[in-house]
């Protein structure tokens, strides 16, 4: 029994002292990142890592994904005879909500990932360590341009993925469906506000921040040797996928209504 | 940042201790160091030579004692003074740390193009020269280290170290790895590099050989402190039987009676 409480409360103090570890390193990369001097190279090499080589996976994603929402929503909606809703709900789904999640959980496999390894591989090298010996902190030269990276391309591969998916569903709808192509374009600008673009594109900076803070603080605290990175890789992904999750919730709560 | 003492040391290190958790690595370490001296630090793997290298650049805090270079504080210094002590510092890692993502040249002029903001061709320029004086081809500086040997990967380490003129240079274990020649070579390259500069060097070795060639002055950790500290051409008659150990490179003796006891209590 007294070794059963030991491990709640070792597993506890554990898991108070990562929550303890993660908050000093997400306000230590907020910092670093408003602080001279700017590492503009760095961050330009980001933004096209995640924003320019993520758009292949993000677009295919999307497109196949806005026509099979395309195809159920018609089978779900024949049933009480409002097929000609199917339209509305491939967009307004896909902006509010399946694009930033489906961006953000691909970007989150692809760069978290490979943040994490690229970090980890460093740490276990003495990159890291060479970077501090050489007048660099690594949290603005590592950290800080990959969170900056990750907050601003993740709307814009949403914007770009929101778009694919619409059309994904436009295209199941005229050539699969039959829908009158001009009607099925109306009905998609019809119900679709201003509000539900920005909420997905919201809920994408909160994502991409997530994903990179995650790659790097894993990647910063690999272990040692090839296990300690493979962790450290796994973990980003798992946890970013998981913190986009809830923070999905979070997010359209507090804009619901 | 302003306490004086023993304005000869260049570096002073007295009663330094640092502990991880339950492990004491260092349990009190005194050294010093002159101006244009070279020290080398030799003892067995986890003795705490690294920490106390570490120690030393302030990529670790030591729990206590006192570092001082150029009679300046460094324990309880602020992060500033400690950015600022160490661009007075060059630093070549066991396993040369280069950034794979950087071709050669910005590699070796990475500081410099920092602080300096230098333009590309100057830095190319100035890579050039740094690693043609270390006997690599010009060419090289377009490489990246991948693609590189063990052994050129050390002398684009040392270039990078060397390449703003240091008054400090920390090697550690700047021949591990390495075949006989290519360690004597590079045993060499150290030697100029620190006459050249005439830079204050600490380095950590296992490679008696090497600590041979390249130290003025040795010393043993063992167990978190200094067991013996002297000139290299007395190492060899300490009358310190780990000493004579570990220079003579016995399997038996004192060390490996301590490795039995730890492995047992492990």
């Amino acid at each position: 029994m007294i070794g059963f409480l030991q491990n709640i409360g070792q597993t506890s103090l554990a898991f108070l002292a990562a929550i303890g570890r993660l908050s000093l390193f997400t306000g230590a990369a907020v910092r670093w990142t408003f602080m001279p001097p700017y590492y503009w190279r760095q961050l330009l090499r980001q933004i096209i890592d995640i924003g320019y080589y993520s758009l292949p996976v993000v677009g295919l994603t999307t497109l196949f994904s806005g026509m099979v929402l395309a195809l159920q929503s018609y089978t779900g909606f024949a049933r009480f005879s409002a097929e000609d809703t199917v339209a509305t709900v491939v967009v307004l789904s896909v902006t509010r909500e399946l694009g930033p999640v489906l961006a953000g959980l691909m970007v989150a496999g692809r760069i978290g990932a490979s943040m994490a390894a690229e970090i980890g591989t460093m740490r276990v090298t003495d990159q890291i360590d060479a970077l501090d010996t050489l007048s660099t902190r690594p949290m603005q030269y590592l950290v800080a341009p990959r969170i900056v990276a990750g907050t601003i391309c993740l709307p814009f591969l949403v914007l770009v993925g929101d778009l694919i998916g619409v059309f994904g569903g436009y295209l199941v709808g005229v050539f699969r469906l039959g829908f009158n192509p001009a009607i099925y374009l109306s009905r998609t600008l019809e119900y679709l506000e201003m509000s539900d673009v920005t909420l997905g594109l919201i809920k994408a900076a909160v994502f991409g921040f997530l994903i990179a803070l995650m790659g790097c603080y894993h990647g910063y605290h690999s272990g040692r040797g090839a296990e300690g990175v493979g962790r450290a890789t796994t973990n980003a992904v798992v946890s970013s996928s998981i913190l986009i999750l809830i923070s999905n919730y979070l997010v359209t709560a507090l804009f619901f209504g | 940042m302003a306490q004086k003492t023993e304005p000869m040391a260049k570096i002073q290190m007295a009663g330094v201790t640092k502990s991880f958790g339950d492990k004491h690595v260092l349990r009190g370490v005194d050294l010093s160091v002159a101006p244009e001296e070279s020290l080398a630090i030799i003892g067995t793997s986890g003795c705490g030579k690294s920490v106390t290298l570490k120690c030393l650049l302030g990529l670790l805090q030591a729990d206590g004692g006192s570092i001082t270079v150029d009679g300046h504080e460094l324990i309880g210094a602020s992060r500033a003074d400690i950015e600022a002590m160490r661009q007075r510092f060059g630093m070549t890692f066991q396993f040369g740390a280069l950034f794979d993502s950087l071709p050669i040249w910005e590699n070796v002029t990475f500081r410099l193009r920092q602080r300096e903001h230098i333009s590309r061709n100057q830095a190319r320029d100035h890579a050039a020269e740094t690693i043609t004086q270390l006997g690599l081809a010009a060419h090289v500086i377009d490489q990246y280290p991948a693609e590189l040997s063990g052994g050129m990967q050390k002398r684009v380490a040392l270039a990078r170290a060397i390449a703003d003129k240091p008054e400090v240079l920390l090697f550690d274990e700047p021949t591990s790895g390495l075949d006989p020649i290519t360690g004597g070579v590079i045993d060499r390259l150290i030697i100029d590099s620190v006459r050249r500069l005439g830079a204050t060097a600490v380095t950590i070795s296992h490679d008696m050989s090497s600590v041979r060639r390249i130290a003025d002055k040795v010393a043993m950790v063992h167990n978190g402190v200094i067991i013996w500290c002297g000139p290299a051409s007395k190492m060899d008659h300490s009358g310190i039987p780990e000493v004579d150990q570990f220079v003579h490179g016995h399997a038996d003796g004192p060390l490996t009676i301590a490795a039995k006891a730890e492995a047992k209590a492990g």
